[in-house]
């Protein structure tokens, strides 16, 4: 981001750059940068508050008055402790003959449709997976996890991608069932560790790296630090 | 899983070295064009996705909605902008403010571009002087730049 605002004004626009990593934003100096201390993901900070969003801008817009390059931090932070998990019901089990992960993503399609019909369609399924086709590519993992070859396994696309989309499908869906907007990373937190299809993509993922594949088609299957 | 030790992880990533800063001088706020870029990789359903390590950007039209995030990385929180676009992409905060007349006027249009490289190079040579380009010859005077 930095660099690219480096970019832009030696082609004479002014640029402003929000930045969530203090590290990075001071490391790169733009010409004027307004460290945000908000979760990755939400660089305005809350969703559905235009006040704290247009504080947010106030600030940014600011530093346009200032005479020479300026890095400043904005003074509200928002932090995640890593504990807060969405808490939204799952649909109960439907047809026994299918895997319980396959299942549940069949279930909640009536959700994601919902959160779709009213939200729009910004981080769910269809970058390489369509929603149709989300309980397949759950059933791909699954059979990594137990122990087919990735490249055998029938997943659908590049892992990773592919993953997104179905994380994506079960967050959005999940926007639906719950009652409040969640935590920033509540919704992955509640992914991988509350439902049949995270944990189906979490032990595809360990199968992958016992197996020894490459080390970027299974890490970025999930959040880095998982 | 927490957001700090996701951020952690970037620890050891190597800073690009800019010799000196460019440091343009824009028109008063109120009379500024302003215009988005950001690195969250948006673009519209009827755009081509980004590829693995892409470089170019697409060009987001300021009177549509519907976005789609095409950013590869999973790590960051994906609820944010599924719920609000401007959590990420401002669009309807800089309407209000042209509106109240604290700026000028929001350009028509908007860049994005793939934040997660690895390789500055194209960004730097390539990509990022034609977008700037792009923006000037629509006469942007301002760009606030966002991630995701």
């Amino acid at each position: 981001m930095s660099t690219l605002a480096h970019v832009f004004e030696e082609a004479g626009i002014a640029t402003v750059a929000l930045g969530s990593i203090g590290a990075h934003i001071q490391g790169t100096a733009p010409p004027r940068g307004l460290w945000c201390e908000f979760p990755l993901g939400r660089p305005l900070g809350k969703p559905n508050d235009a006040d704290f969003q247009h504080r947010v801008l106030a600030h940014a817009f600011g530093l346009l008055r200032s005479p020479e390059p300026v890095v400043e931090k904005f003074a509200e932070s928002i932090t995640d402790d890593g504990t807060e998990t969405m808490s939204c019901e799952l649909p109960p089990r439907h047809d026994p003959s299918l895997h319980p992960a396959v299942d549940e993503a069949n279930g909640l399609r009536p959700a994601y449709d919902r959160a779709v019909a009213k939200l729009g369609n910004r981080t769910g399924a269809g970058r390489t997976v369509s929603a149709d086709d989300i309980p397949a590519a759950v059933q791909s993992f699954i059979n990594v996890a137990e122990g087919t070859p990735w490249k055998e396994a029938g997943i659908p696309g590049i892992p990773a991608r592919v993953a997104q989309d179905i994380r994506g499908y079960y967050e959005t869906a999940a926007l639906a069932l719950a009652e409040h907007a969640p935590a920033a990373w509540a919704g992955a937190r509640w992914f991988f560790t509350s439902t049949e299809a995270g944990r189906a993509i979490l032990a595809a993922r360990k199968s992958m790296a016992d197996a020894g594949e490459k080390h970027p088609i299974w890490f970025y299957i999930t959040p880095g630090d998982m | 899983m927490a957001d700090s030790d996701v951020k952690a992880l970037t620890g050891g990533l190597e800073m690009p070295d800019f010799e000196t800063t460019a440091f343009a001088t824009p028109p008063p706020l109120a009379e500024a064009t302003v215009a988005i870029v950001t690195s969250a990789s948006l673009h519209h359903p009827d755009q081509d996705d980004f590829a693995p390590m892409d470089t170019g950007y697409r060009v987001l039209d300021g009177s549509r909605r519907d976005y789609m995030c095409g950013h590869w990385s999973p790590n960051f929180d994906a609820t944010g902008i599924a719920l609000d676009l401007n959590t990420v992409f401002p669009i309807d905060r800089l309407d209000e403010l042209a509106a109240d007349g604290t700026i000028g006027k929001v350009s028509d249009i908007h860049l994005s571009y793939a934040g997660n490289q690895f390789d500055l190079s194209a960004v730097r040579m390539d990509s990022g002087p034609a977008g700037a380009k792009f923006l000037r010859d629509q006469e942007v005077d301002v760009a606030l730049f966002t991630p995701v």
